[in-house]
């Protein structure tokens, strides 16, 4: 009897409930009309390709449907794991990333410490805004840009080291391939430092100015209220921005390496995505070069993963 | 006392100085390669070669422009860029602005499963191919829509745009219900208005990469020289020295040979980023604003 009734109850609590949740959308349609429709966007557009995955375990042939493909398991993976320009690429695409984490991150924070003692407020915000202007800019202009200024003919930096008698003949700084790397980060540094270092100093305003007074009175100098108020202020967002780029260290991107890149520094210039774009689509195998994004993917995630594990530990403290 | 005062002085005059010669160096080198092009593409062609062009033009000309601009692609390529920038940017701001309104919304049902629904796309994607691919199975391959439809909503806008909606008092939002307002009204009439400061961040980010974008055009639509865009004319031209040439570009620098193509490809530069130098500046407290709330959200 008890047990006929307890059932009874929770099949009437489940009805209501059904019923209660209608009765919730009905009142939530707006909101699911504002919101429903992009969400399907998001699902065609960012989910439909994670879909596209199975072709990797696939000898994907365009124009079949799902069913009729064949099923070849990890041959593309095999294959990939086999190829000897694989690890050239993955060689590349890893130091780029390092150096431009590295270089990425340390000099947008000296940036903004030094932006930071600037006592004049409209140089200040004068240097500032300038430092903007790059982010701005397209790879394409940029990449046109560095290729000028290093360029044999009239390019500045080859003028500045002849004026200075560092050489006696131009460089050919875009055929070198071992510059190429430097290059690279140097283009990097140079067009986001100002754009990274906002955060930075957002940060930096955030600091109570008692601290510093405090300091003064302890007769700290310039130096060291940075180094013990203004660094320790802003660690936590150091903290949270370095995780974030490990997380993304592989997936670097590729337009800076297709449009500084040519022929003679191949070797150095190529990354994953480069390659995925080359020898997988250039040449239709489309199976193989989805495997080359999965292994990209896969990488990343557990980068991001492992950077927040060892800084949760470290420091007590987390993105996730 | 007196001397470790004096010397405290001394070394943060010379910190000073550090901190200036520091900064006033970023500045050069952040202001003279903009400048140079500037010079180059104003200065006669053939004057250029002999070198020694820095920051102004030795022998002013406006011949380079004219040339550029008598070229039919760039005024093609001019009229896409645009295009899907307003269009990019107006439909980029309604999605971010409709999403994150409703995702502030406590009372919303389908909140949290939206919310994570979205997030997980800022660290997943599918890559290239599976993308380069489902545009062909879409039938996009080499129409104007594939330069906005794929970018409506990013994950990244909506959180930076929730987050101010989120700063904003809610008895703002419940008054308005009180009053008899649906929940459309109260995004039209309240939240739209008041998150002006976060939409301008937003629509600049949005404009900025809409205006920056060459992939997709050499990816989807190089087959269609009606629907170039800017930054694509611009690559191949740059490129077209370098040893991938592509046989449009190799004669698109031979229709230019009246002037260099250093000349040619200095004032083409210069077009392209005109429009952006004028729009930032007046931005800049939105997109401060608008950074620091990305960066505490996500």
């Amino acid at each position: 009897m008890e047990a006929v009734t307890s059932t009874r109850q929770t099949t009437m609590t489940r009805k209501e409930r059904t019923k209660r949740f209608f009765r919730k959308a009905l009142q939530n349609r707006w909101l699911y009309a504002m919101s429903l429709p992009f969400v399907v966007w998001v699902f065609v557009f960012s989910y439909l390709p994670l879909w596209g995955w199975t072709m990797a375990f696939q000898r994907y042939r365009p124009g079949r449907s799902f069913f009729e493909q064949e099923w070849v398991g990890l041959e593309h993976f095999r294959a990939l794991f086999q190829d000897d320009l694989f690890y050239q690429v993955l060689r590349n695409t890893l130091v780029m990333s390092l150096m431009g984490l590295v270089a990425g991150f340390v000099v947008p924070i000296f940036f903004a410490l030094m932006l930071n003692e600037v006592r004049q407020m409209f140089y200040k915000r004068f240097v500032q805004t300038v430092s903007y202007l790059p982010h701005f800019v397209s790879w394409v202009v940029v990449a046109g840009i560095v290729t000028k200024m290093l360029s044999t003919d009239n390019g500045a930096v080859n003028d500045l080291l002849m004026w200075l008698g560092i050489i006696d003949e131009p460089i050919q700084f875009m055929a070198k391939g071992k510059l190429f790397w430097i290059i690279v980060t140097l283009a990097d540094v140079w067009k986001e430092t100002g754009w990274n270092a906002i955060i930075y100093l957002a940060a930096i305003a955030g600091i109570g100015p008692e601290l510093y007074e405090a300091a003064r009175v302890d007769g700290a100098n310039r130096i060291q209220q940075m180094w013990h108020i203004t660094l320790p202020g802003i660690r936590t967002t150091i903290i949270i921005l370095l995780i974030m780029s490990i997380g993304h260290l592989i997936s670097i991107g590729f337009e800076k390496q297709f449009l500084l890149g040519n022929n003679l520094v191949r070797e150095y210039s190529q990354v994953l995505d480069l390659y995925a774009l080359n020898y997988g689509l250039g040449m239709g195998r489309f199976s193989f070069g989805t495997a080359i994004n999965i292994f990209n993917s896969v990488v990343s995630v557990i980068l991001l993963f492992t950077a927040n594990g060892i800084f949760k530990r470290v420091t007590k403290e987390s993105i996730m | 006392m007196r001397r470790s005062s004096h010397s405290t002085s001394l070394s943060d005059r010379l910190f000073d100085v550090f901190v200036y010669v520091f900064v006033t160096g970023v500045l050069v080198i952040t202001l003279y390669p903009f400048l140079n092009v500037a010079a180059i593409s104003f200065n006669d062609s053939v004057d250029t070669v002999r070198g020694g062009i820095t920051v102004y033009p030795r022998e002013f000309t406006l011949k380079n422009y004219e040339v550029i601009f008598s070229y039919e692609h760039l005024g093609t390529g001019f009229r896409n860029s645009a295009l899907r920038t307003l269009i990019g940017t107006a439909l980029g701001v309604l999605s971010s602005s409709m999403l994150a309104y409703t995702l502030s919304r406590k009372d919303f049902q389908g909140r949290r499963f939206i919310s994570v629904f979205l997030a997980l796309t800022m660290y997943v994607s599918g890559g290239l191919i599976p993308f380069f691919l489902l545009i062909r199975e879409l039938d996009l391959m080499n129409t104007f829509a594939v330069y906005i439809l794929p970018g409506i909503v990013s994950a990244f806008n909506v959180f930076v745009v929730r987050s101010f909606i989120d700063g904003l008092p809610y008895a703002l939002q419940e008054s308005a219900k009180i009053d008899g307002a649906n929940d459309f009204t109260i995004y039209w009439r309240i939240i739209l208005p008041l998150t002006k400061p976060a939409l301008a961040t937003i629509a600049l980010f949005v404009a900025v990469g809409q205006w920056n974008s060459w992939f997709d055009t050499y990816l989807f639509n190089s087959q269609s020289e009606h629907l170039t865009t800017l930054q694509y004319e611009l690559m191949k031209v740059l490129q077209s020295t370098q040893s991938n040439v592509d046989y449009r570009a190799r004669n698109m620098t031979e229709v230019m040979s009246q002037v260099s193509p250093e000349s040619v490809k200095m004032a083409i530069t210069m077009v392209v980023t005109l429009p952006i130098l004028f729009v930032y500046p007046f931005l800049q407290r939105y997109f401060v604003k608008g950074m620091t709330l990305g960066a505490v959200k996500t």
